[in-house]
């Protein structure tokens, strides 16, 4: 159960949520045209005659699109449409040029599933479930831009009949924070499958939030829909202030009006879009144009042999290996971060060392160089070689970050700069000894202090011991050899 | 005996053999063209390309390497998009509009070596029955009543094209059939005309009215001219989802008038009161012709046919009210903008302006039909009565291979005759609308005249994709009818 609730002037108020998200399907070609789908291409560039609704154009549907709406329902669990069909929603605008959108209102592809989100990222227990009513596919509309002209508005039609798969949960959210890790989760989930590319600057990803409030317990009251929200952080917003308004209203003896509203992201309010009265009458009916959708067998054994590992899975397999809680979800939640993480284990790097390098030295590391992730010197098999030397007590794990940061500068391998820069640290237990044994001569009081049970000299001894050998002694065997003398 | 009284088989068959050239044959039905203003059937003439086909016909003659319809030039439905030159589809909306692209049907046709004389005028955006509610004026029959010189409709949409090969000045032309489209004016002209399966011709690059139905199909003189035109127009087109991907038949080699063991039914619900006695003697007529050839007549059913006029304009009026909404002064076309006016202001005045009167009543009736709250009661009612008209037809195909009715209620009418009355001009496709809504092949052939010397027409339904059985029954007819004289020039 989320604790989070709105305190009225009469009490507890919760909130309920549902969330729709457009999420653009990655595909080379539109959803019914061969036009191609490049962000940020010239105005009018990616437009065929289909798209512009020239005179006796007719729509094809694209198998890859109707492929990664198949793969993302099998992604989530959910019940396949075998039988999917298109319908016309009808509406004049001027972004709109068929004057229809082709979505599935009566037959989506996908039915029923589900997306199990942590809504603290630390706490197993956090884990919430939230179901997914349907995935279906529609066309995006072109975009108008006003400001070109003093007196006209020029269309774009480059984003007209795009791909995006509509992903409507069930009002199962109870707070921003569960809104929150749904969207992150399922475009952690996208882009594992390779859908959508998840980019919401971009507008790759957009949520329509659905808020109402209740007192707990209660029968859902009257929803709100913002629509075309661009970030996770805006989405919470919408919720936090939807939900405060609609209490606010309640408690004031008003009713909450069934409209759809828009986000003022500069303000941080939502604003009605147009009210009920004129609402549209969509006239949604099938699509003439186009035949239903069959998915034979062979097409769905496909789609589901060609999912990859997805993040529950992997951070299950993670947990095993002994990596925390946290590790593991910090882990698994982008996709590049993970597969790289998969190649450093494949390389033979100690599973919870690794994830404790890659998740708290390493960025820390990249960042201090302005180094992205994603660079190519970054490779695991780098730092599994670093890993490897600290592993066989060959370099600390201080030295361990001195080696990567040489290696960023210079791009020679581990194994040379050590070499060059003399950092290999000894092991050799009759080398350490003598030291010791120098040491323990030179500072016979302080050995005698100790014995009295001044436990704390122990570290004194470590650091003129390692001074002694120039930093290059095995922290551990100088500890035991010292142990050892000292304690007899 | 002038080469534009040939049919295309003999026009085919005459150039191949040597006896004139295709410049010869493009040049004469080029001046006759010319020659026919008055009855209105060329939107647009292009004897260059009439004359290009023929010099490219001319060339391939003498190296051996002439394709199906080398030499023939044909008259081209303005619903076609042709690359180049103006696509009106009968309508104001699209004026002035230049389409980029070529449709499938046409450029299958070129690439078979037919030439294009011109575009043909119809009803605007193919909706009507009788040519009169095209933005260019009404297309003239050349046929008259006896004793009368006034001006008959030559049915709709595909006036123009009925028109134009009926008066001679092509030899076919393309027509298009959502609801009776081709059958109805090759009806009233004394010419055949076939729909073929849906599916088989290929809708991309055919201006839209309702995509559910809407069939490219040949109307020339005779059945052979008919099945030498469709070969060249069907196909599979990977670029309309709803064509159909299967073999063409090769329809005229296939042709023969002998229908022994062939069973032609008679739908009983077809005997509607008020149909004159000359449609229902020339029906009788027609069974007895084709009993004539070896056919067997039987008597079926087809219960649900009696609902499929009131069917018919619930959906294809619901489709139009879609298709159409494209046609809003954005991108191409008419753009009327209204003085400070936003927007809507534009999408009101494009489209008062644009569309006529009959169009704006199908939008209208479209959009009742599905709009909120009278979806169910109109549009899903009538999709449901749709399978139920398709499923008669498969009962029926279970005890003949063909069905015979008259193609309309009654000859051509005076043109004004019924433009006020909306609903007398749609009961004109009461017998072809019921195998439009199930899909099917139905041509319709010549019978004979009626008391006032205009042409009546038989109507002949097919099973999915056996155009052959049609063709056939077509040629039986044709053989047996007393022949049609077509009428002598006027215009």
């Amino acid at each position: 159960m989320s604790d989070y609730v709105i305190k009225g002037q009469t009490g507890d108020w919760e909130v309920v949520i549902g969330l729709e998200i457009h999420a653009q399907v990655t595909s080379n070609a539109k959803l019914f045209s061969g036009a191609a789908t490049a962000f940020g291409a010239e105005p009018n560039t990616q437009v065929s005659l289909v798209d512009a609704a020239m005179p006796g154009m007719l729509p094809v549907p694209n198998r890859e699109c109707i492929r990664q709406a198949v793969r993302t329902g099998m992604a989530i669990d959910a019940q396949i449409n075998r039988f999917s069909r298109f319908d016309r929603k009808n509406y004049f605008y001027a972004d709109l040029p068929q004057g229809y959108q082709i979505s599935q209102l009566y037959h989506p592809i996908v039915g029923e599933g589900e997306i199990t989100v942590l809504v603290d990222e630390k706490d197993e227990n956090s884990a919430k479930t939230i179901g997914v009513e349907r995935i279906h596919l529609e066309q995006d509309a072109g975009k108008l831009m006003h400001d070109q002209h003093p007196t006209m508005s020029y269309v774009d039609l480059n984003r007209c009949g795009v791909a995006l798969m509509e992903i409507v949960s069930k009002p199962d959210m109870r707070s921003p924070a569960e809104a929150g890790a749904y969207i992150r989760k399922l475009r952690s989930i996208l882009r594992y499958v390779g859908s959508c590319d998840g980019n919401m600057e971009e507008g790759s990803m957009r949520a329509d939030v659905n808020v109402s409030v209740r007192r707990p317990g209660e029968e859902f009251g009257t929803r709100t829909e913002t629509k075309n929200v661009n970030s996770v952080r805006f989405v919470q917003q919408v919720i936090e202030y939807e939900a405060k308004r609609q209490v606010a209203a309640i408690e004031a003896g008003e009713e909450v009006v069934q409209e759809t509203r828009l986000f003022n992201p500069d303000k941080g309010v939502t604003k009605p879009l147009r009210s009920k009265e004129d609402a549209h009458d969509y006239r949604y009916f099938p699509d003439p144009d186009l035949l239903p959708v069959e998915l034979e067998d062979e097409f769905l054994a496909e789609c589901r042999a060609s999912l990859p590992e997805l993040p529950d899975a992997k951070r299950k397999r993670y947990e095993d290996l002994g990596i925390s809680v946290y590790n593991a979800a910090v882990l698994t939640a982008e996709v590049e971060n993970a597969r790289w993480f998969d190649r450093l284990l494949d390389a033979g790097a100690d599973a919870v060392a690794a994830s404790n390098w890659a998740n708290s030295v390493l960025p820390g590391l990249l960042n201090a160089k302005e180094v992205a992730f994603d660079d190519p010197r970054n490779t695991p098999e780098v730092s599994a070689e670093i890993l490897a030397m600290v592993d066989k007590g060959e370099i600390s794990k201080g030295q361990a970050k001195e080696v990567f940061e040489y290696y960023l500068d210079s791009g020679d391998s581990p194994a040379k700069i050590v070499e060059d820069k003399g950092l290999k640290q000894t092991s050799d237990t009759g080398a350490i000894e003598a030291k010791v044994d120098e040491v323990l001569a030179a500072n016979a009081d302080k050995v005698q202090q100790y014995k009295d049970g001044k436990q704390a000299l122990f570290g004194f001894f470590v650091g003129q011991t390692m001074k002694a050998m120039q930093g290059k002694a095995n922290p551990q065997v100088v500890n035991q050899i010292l142990r050892a003398k000292l304690d007899e | 005996m002038s080469l534009t009284d040939k049919t295309i088989a003999e026009l085919r068959d005459g150039f191949r053999a040597g006896d004139f050239s295709a410049r010869e044959i493009a040049e004469e039905f080029n001046a006759a063209v010319d020659a026919a203003d008055a009855l209105n059937a060329y939107l647009v003439k292009t004897p260059e390309l009439a004359l290009e086909a023929a010099e490219a016909a001319d060339k391939a003659r003498g190296s051996d390497s002439l394709k199906p319809l080398s030499g023939i030039p044909l008259g081209m439905k303005d619903l076609f998009a042709t690359e180049g030159v103006l696509t009106s589809a009968g309508s104001k909306m699209l004026g002035n509009f230049l389409p980029p692209y070529e449709s499938t049907v046409s450029a299958n046709l070129k690439a078979a070596g037919a030439g294009m004389l011109g575009k043909l005028n119809m009803d605007e955006f193919a909706m009507g029955s009788s040519n009169e509610t095209c933005a260019h004026g009404p297309v003239i029959s050349p046929w008259r009543r006896e004793g009368s010189n006034a001006a008959i409709t030559p049915g709709g949409s595909s006036g123009g094209s009925a028109s134009a090969v009926s008066a001679r000045i092509a030899p076919g032309a393309t027509g298009t059939d959502t609801g009776g489209s081709i059958r109805q004016p090759a009806a009233f002209t004394g010419i055949c005309g076939i729909k073929p399966t849906y599916g088989r011709c290929s809708r991309w690059g055919i201006v839209s009215f309702a995509s559910s139905l809407d069939q490219a199909g040949p109307m020339a003189r005779t059945v052979r001219d008919c099945a030498i035109m469709l070969e060249a127009m069907c196909g599979f087109d990977p670029k309309d989802s709803t064509s159909l991907d299967v073999e063409v038949p090769q329809w005229e080699a296939g042709l023969s008038s002998d229908l022994k063991g062939k069973k032609v039914g008679i739908p009983r619900e077809y005997r509607i009161d008020g149909t004159p006695g000359e449609i229902n003697a020339l029906w009788d007529q027609g069974v007895e012709w084709l009993r004539d050839a070896g056919a067997e007549p039987v008597e079926i059913s087809l219960p649900h046919s009696k609902y499929a006029l009131p069917t018919y304009y619930i959906i294809a009026p619901a489709e139009a009210s879609s298709n159409l909404a494209r046609y809003d002064g954005v991108r191409y076309g008419l753009r009327e903008v209204v003085e400070g006016g936003g927007l809507h202001d534009m999408y009101k005045a494009t489209r008062a302006e644009g569309f006529g009167d009959e169009v704006k009543r199908r939008i209208m009736i479209g959009t009742y039909v599905l709009s909120a709250g009278f979806y169910d009661a109109y549009f899903t009612k009538a999709q449901k009565v749709r399978a139920l008209i398709k499923q008669d037809f498969r009962k029926a195909f279970e005890q003949c291979d063909m069905i015979l009715t008259p193609t309309a209620p009654s000859a051509a009418f005076a043109l004004g005759e019924k433009s006020d009355d909306p609903i007398a001009m749609y009961l004109n496709d009461v017998f072809a609308v019921p195998a439009s809504l199930a899909g099917l092949p139905a041509m319709s052939v010549p019978g004979g005249v009626n008391g006032d010397g205009l042409p009546l027409g038989l109507h002949l339904i097919g099973n999915e994709l056996d155009e052959q059985t049609v063709l056939n029954a077509g040629l039986a007819i044709e053989e047996r009818a007393p022949s049609i004289e077509l009428p002598k020039k006027w215009w």
